[in-house]
């Protein structure tokens, strides 16, 4: 049997379990809050690894062990942002949001606020973040299939992206956030196994001496003339970005990491899936634990790839690296268990790509459909006057039209280099979101004014500096190779984005007369004792 | 069912306790400080990552660098203030804040 007959039954086995939970969880979703927040019954453990499953995508897994396979020591510092941005979730966000809000980001910014403007603004953010974040994991699905199943044509991808479009829509329309954390905790589950796996078996057959793997990494794929480059900082971006632009780019990408994280909708509402807020505590505590751990194991697998797939076959699979570590796989599995060691492992380890891709991308779907009914629909249009009922209605139909909208734009970028959008949600996450949650739970003084002036300051100085940036025009790699009208010199807008962000919020506010001092009151005291946070649903 | 301005009114009173203050003292004087300390932290390697691409390649063990280790150290850092926040949070804060719950929660039923 080839690995691609194997890896085609496991991942099917992985879609008919997800199906049969989605099925169950449907038959358990009856209120709003069981439909946005999952009845609020999950445990601290079983939110911690949800997070897990939600926030390490396939990018995280292919793309970061690719560029430690490729650049050596840069790729390390995005998984560092990535995992210390929790702390600025768990020290200041989780549990206050947990305590004040009910199902979206917007619930806490619009809760001393004119409801109206705040959670129109909110939403839009929350629907561009989302939509952001989901073209780059549907275009990346698309590209994987190609990698894994040896599926090259156009229209072949196009029906991959489909299909994987198709089974996020099921899942968040029948399952809601339960079926959806079902699924997220299931991809957790067997992506630790699979990284922990081939980590284990590279490290032995290195006699777990991390010094000796390095070295063979640096000797067999670091520069010819200089191997020990591989293993210092520079390599990437030393040679993407010359000079000093290239320096301040990287502060910018690691500002927009580390503070983008807490402003991530779909992250966010991930905080009211758990009865209280010690559990929202817990969950960020595990989701830590399990995040950390796992970037560790990129580490170990993006180095074990450079030392025994070596630079030159992995630049051959994917120019980016994306296969190195399934390459990896075949390899380990092939000197340790013979052919069909290696055949098993790079069958597992597809399929596990698969699963976190569609994991990922239903946070992200019910992240933004939540939002549209919630915020848009149900505040905005109906000025609160919407019932449960259509509110999930609405929730169920917008999750489809939202899923349709990333088929087709998926299909749309096919091939274009969208890895940018990443980066960009982000940023546009650090430089609105952020300031506005940060000064809602903090700053008496904060108002309405402030709250839109925020959000929108953040979200188009991000865009626009996106925009005139050298990854939509004006260098090899853009967006459109043929234009050039790039006056922004850095690809990571955040260094400049999110400080416009915070002061428009600052500005806003002390320009604008509005202070509710009795709802200051309120939720001061309701973010930091949990009075009248909303209960679990009893079941 | 009591109406938004008598809660209103309560939870202002629940501000202006001694207990609520100290609570929020607490918190702030904790996390406040903290996030400054690991975004300095984490700024800090980044930095040097970008400036001091000699100093972050030095080798101290076979061929494991200073870059590599201050990787690894932010990763012991991120797991080390976590458990010391979840430490803080059981013993200084959540006690106060259980408290004044079930107090707010036994004049509001």
């Amino acid at each position: 049997m080839s690995s691609t007959t194997l890896g085609m039954i496991l991942f099917l086995t992985f879609v008919a379990a997800t199906l049969g939970i989605t099925f169950w969880a449907s038959r358990q979703t009856r209120t709003a809050a069981d439909y946005y927040a999952g009845g609020r019954s999950f445990s601290g453990v079983q939110n911690g690894l949800a997070i897990g499953g939600d926030y390490m995508s396939a990018a995280s897994f292919l793309g970061i062990a690719g560029i430690i396979a490729l650049s050596g020591y840069d790729g390390f510092l995005y998984s560092i942002g990535f995992l210390v941005a929790w702390l600025v979730a768990l020290l200041l966000v989780a549990e206050l949001m947990r305590n004040s809000g009910k199902f979206t980001m917007a619930d806490v910014l619009a809760f001393r606020m004119s409801p109206r403007p705040v959670r129109t603004a909110a939403g839009v953010s929350t629907i561009v973040v989302s939509i952001f974040y989901l073209l780059a994991q549907m275009v990346g699905a698309g590209a994987l299939v190609g990698l894994l199943l040896g599926i090259t044509s156009p229209a072949g991808k196009a029906w991959t992206i489909v299909g994987v479009g198709a089974l996020m829509i099921v899942y968040v329309v029948f399952g809601g956030m339960k079926g959806t954390t079902w699924v997220q905790i299931v991809k957790a589950v067997l992506l630790m196994s699979g990284a922990a796996l081939v980590t284990v078996l590279v490290l032995g057959k290195f006699g777990f001496n991390l010094s000796s793997l390095l070295g063979q990494a640096a000797t067999v794929s670091g520069p010819k003339a200089n191997p020990e480059s591989f293993l210092s900082p520079g390599l990437k971006y030393g040679t993407e970005a010359q000079g000093l632009a290239g320096k301040i780019d990287l502060v910018s990408l690691g500002l927009a990491l580390v503070l983008g994280t807490a402003g991530l909708p779909h992250i966010l509402i991930r905080f009211y899936t758990v009865p209280t807020a010690k559990d929202a505590r817990k969950s960020v505590l595990w989701g830590i634990g399990i995040i950390g751990v796992f970037y560790l194991l990129t580490l170990v697998l993006g180095f074990g790839a450079a030392a025994l797939v070596g630079k030159a076959a992995i630049t051959k699979g994917d120019a980016a690296g994306n296969t190195a570590a399934p390459m990896l796989a075949q390899r380990i599995g092939e000197e340790i268990f013979g052919p069909v060691g290696g055949t098993i492992l790079l069958a597992l380890i597809g399929a596990v790509a698969f699963a976190t891709i569609l994991a990922v991308v239903a946070g992200l779907t019910l992240a933004s459909s939540s939002s549209f009914s919630h915020d848009l629909y149900a505040h905005v249009f109906k000025r609160g006057q919407a019932s449960e009922r259509q509110e999930v209605v609405v929730a169920r139909i917008s999750a489809l039209i939202i899923g349709a909208i990333a088929i087709g734009l998926g299909i749309l970028a096919q091939g274009q280099n969208v890895a940018f959008l990443v980066a960009l949600a982000f940023a546009v996450a650090a430089s609105g979101n952020l300031p506005a949650i940060l000064y809602s739970l903090f700053w008496k003084r904060f108002n309405t004014a402030g709250a839109v002036a925020a959000i929108y300051g953040g979200l188009v100085s991000a865009l626009v500096l996106v925009i005139f940036s050298p990854v939509v025009s004006g260098s090899a790699t853009a967006l459109f190779k043929t234009a050039d009208f790039h006056w922004f010199p850095l690809s990571n807008p955040g260094i400049v984005s999110i400080p416009i962000g915070f002061l428009c919020g600052w500005l806003g506010t002390i320009l604008s007369k509005e202070h509710n001092e009795a709802k200051y009151a309120e939720i001061e005291v309701r973010s930091l004792t949990g009075v009248g946070a909303e209960k679990a649903t009893p079941h | 069912m009591t109406t938004q301005e008598h809660d209103a009114s309560v939870y202002e009173q629940v501000r202006a306790s001694s207990e609520f203050q100290e609570l929020k003292r607490r918190f702030r004087a904790w996390t406040f400080p903290m996030t400054v300390a690991f975004l300095v932290w984490y700024l800090l390697y980044v930095v040097l990552s970008g400036w001091a691409r000699g100093f972050m390649a030095i080798k101290v063990l076979g061929d494991i660098n200073v870059g590599l280790i201050f990787g690894l150290l932010q990763f012991v850092s991120t797991f080390l203030i976590a458990w010391a926040y979840a430490r803080h949070a059981e013993r200084k804060l959540d006690p106060i804040a259980d408290k004044l719950r079930h107090e707010v929660e036994e004049k509001t039923p």
